[in-house]
């Protein structure tokens, strides 16, 4: 299914400043939290990647290593205390609307239909509601939401929710999809459905994607690189390239290739204390 | 669900199949709808038959079927229809005054940390005052007119509407906002989309119990000084020991209440059907 108004191939022409292959760039990032009565704490340290145009990424780490401050960082919430971050050759130092954004829960507005929710960031940002509409629909016909257009909320499973979430993310059409472990709420069953959908989404879209998750093999499936963080200050341990091509499989989950990039990563943690 | 057989005279059940939930007719899921007509039916019916028999005497306690005639009487008068068309007059414009007051003062006091910084003190302490204390003051000031009792009115609907407004502009999700800022979301866009809707059920539930308060106050203010009104037909009939009127009175301002309650709920349950199953302070 092609949506038209989708995606690196298809959409308009990146800002010429923008480097195809550092098209996130994060270079000496620091974060330091200060509170006010007590020691600063070192929640980042020294991070430096860059991420290609439409490649996927995935960051995983014990709890408290910073994974998601990293990803406030990028997203614009939070102000970093020394380095660069740039998405699209674009200095992050609030919220940009190059990014899309989806949550831990997906955050929908109850009195909001679907269509509604997933045109919130087009209303936001003043973008034209006609056209966006019809993308609106596009989107929600590709995560299997057609037909739930006008419903609201509450009437939907929280995969779907959470798919719909993903749609609101896309709709404005953003150099950038960050994931903020989007499937952790959902059971084991759906979650291993929303990655092979995912993936699915990510393929016909083609946008660059940063996924923080806790679950390894979550992340070994998903991603073109797997960046692999150690606790407090959270820096890099590794950088994992998962070459285990494409299109990928649920099956693959269970492959030797795959336990191995598993192992691999979970050596990290081994004595750092568990994972989860 | 399996359909349970109809018991008695149990209303035909529509298909819940509907995207707005609707209360259901069904007696074994709500047998509050048989079980509240059947209490009020034998406490009225107790209370004709039994009080006799027991002692109390009808000029103390009058019969159901009395009050029933009393309020027949005062229906068919023109003078009980001025003196219940005042009383709604003075609600209505003091209960408008006091709420509108209310959301303006609780948006500005959510919103401006140094609005509220000053003006909560203050808010506090009014709020410690019994306002119906006030209503004598304000008869003098105000005079016997309807004035007074606008006042009285206002000043009473006005505090559970600010506490609802600012707890209620207050109580917006963090993370709503966070996606919303992410996406690029100014502050106005961030009151309008999600601490607007999220403050609407508040909002009415300070609409609800205000209405209620309005009307008390109003009352409250024809007893202190009035020459009409219910509040004046109350004290009249009580000057004139017509005890069976004094009750026709309070059935009269009872339904006045209870038709505003519902009158909101059903607002309520069209602009803010999202929260139906919440429950939210003082609702």
């Amino acid at each position: 299914m092609a949506i038209k108004l989708l995606g690196r191939r298809q959409s308009a022409p990146a800002p010429v400043t923008a480097d195809e292959e550092a098209w996130i760039e994060i270079d000496g990032l620091q974060k330091f939290y200060r509170p006010r009565r007590s020691e600063p704490t070192h929640a980042l340290s020294d991070i430096g990647f860059t991420v290609r145009r439409g490649e996927f990424v995935s960051v995983v780490g014990p709890s408290g290593c910073g994974k998601t401050t990293l990803l406030k960082i990028l997203a614009g919430l939070i102000p970093r205390s020394e380095g660069t971050v740039k998405i699209a050759g674009r200095d992050v130092l609030k919220p940009i609307p190059e990014v899309g954004m989806v949550f831990q829960a997906a955050t929908l507005l109850p009195w909001r239909t679907i269509l509604q929710n997933v045109m919130v960031p087009a209303e936001v940002q003043r973008l034209d509601a006609s056209t966006h509409r019809e993308r609106a629909r596009d989107l929600l016909k590709m995560v299997g939401l057609e037909g739930f257009e006008d419903k609201y909320p509450s009437e939907l499973s929280g995969g779907m929710q959470q798919r719909a979430g993903i749609c609101r993310a896309l709709i404005h059409d953003p150099a950038v999809l960050l994931m903020d472990e989007p499937f952790g709420a959902l059971d084991a069953m759906t979650r291993e459905h929303m990655n092979v959908e995912l993936l699915r989404i990510w393929r016909e879209s083609g946008q660059t994607i940063v996924f923080v998750t806790h679950s390894i093999s979550e992340a070994v499936f998903l991603s073109d690189r797997v960046i692999v963080l150690s606790s407090r200050p959270g820096r890099i341990a590794e950088i994992v390239p998962i070459e285990l091509g494409r299109p990928r499989d649920i099956s693959i989950v269970s492959s030797d290739a795959a336990g191995v990039y598993v192992e691999r990563i979970r050596e990290h943690f081994n004595g750092a204390g568990a994972i989860d | 669900m399996t359909t349970t057989k109809a018991s008695g005279k149990a209303p035909g059940k529509a298909p819940t199949t509907g995207t707005r939930r609707r209360p259901r007719l069904d007696l074994r899921e709500n047998p509050e709808f048989a079980l509240v007509p059947a209490v009020f039916v034998i406490v009225l019916l107790g209370w004709e038959y039994l009080l006799g028999p027991l002692g109390v005497e009808e000029y103390v306690l009058p019969r159901p079927s009395q009050i029933a005639a009393s309020l027949g009487d005062q229906l068919s008068d023109d003078l009980f229809w001025g003196h219940l068309w005042v009383t709604l007059k003075e609600s209505l414009a003091g209960y408008l005054i006091g709420v509108v007051t209310a959301l303006v003062l609780g948006t500005l006091i959510s919103q401006i940390r140094l609005v509220e910084r000053t003006l909560m003190p203050y808010i506090v302490a009014f709020q410690t005052v019994p306002k119906v204390a006030l209503a004598p003051l304000f008869v003098v000031w105000f005079g016997f007119g309807i004035t007074s009792k606008i006042v009285m009115a206002a000043v009473i609907s006005f505090f559970p509407m600010l506490v609802n407004v600012i707890e209620g502009l207050r109580s917006a999700d963090a993370d709503r906002i966070q996606m919303l800022t992410v996406f690029g979301a100014s502050r106005s866009q961030v009151f309008r989309m999600v601490r607007l809707p999220t403050a609407l059920p508040f909002i009415f539930a300070g609409l609800d119990i205000g209405i209620v308060f309005a009307i008390l106050g109003a009352v409250v203010g024809e007893f202190i000084g009035a020459k009409e009104g219910l509040g004046y037909l109350l004290l009249q009939t009580n000057y004139n020991f017509d005890i069976s009127g004094m009750f026709a009175v309070l059935v009269v301002l009872s339904l006045l209440g209870l038709v505003a309650h519902f009158l909101i709920r059903a607002v309520q349950r069209r602009f803010a059907f999202w929260a139906e199953d919440n429950r939210v302070i003082g609702a």
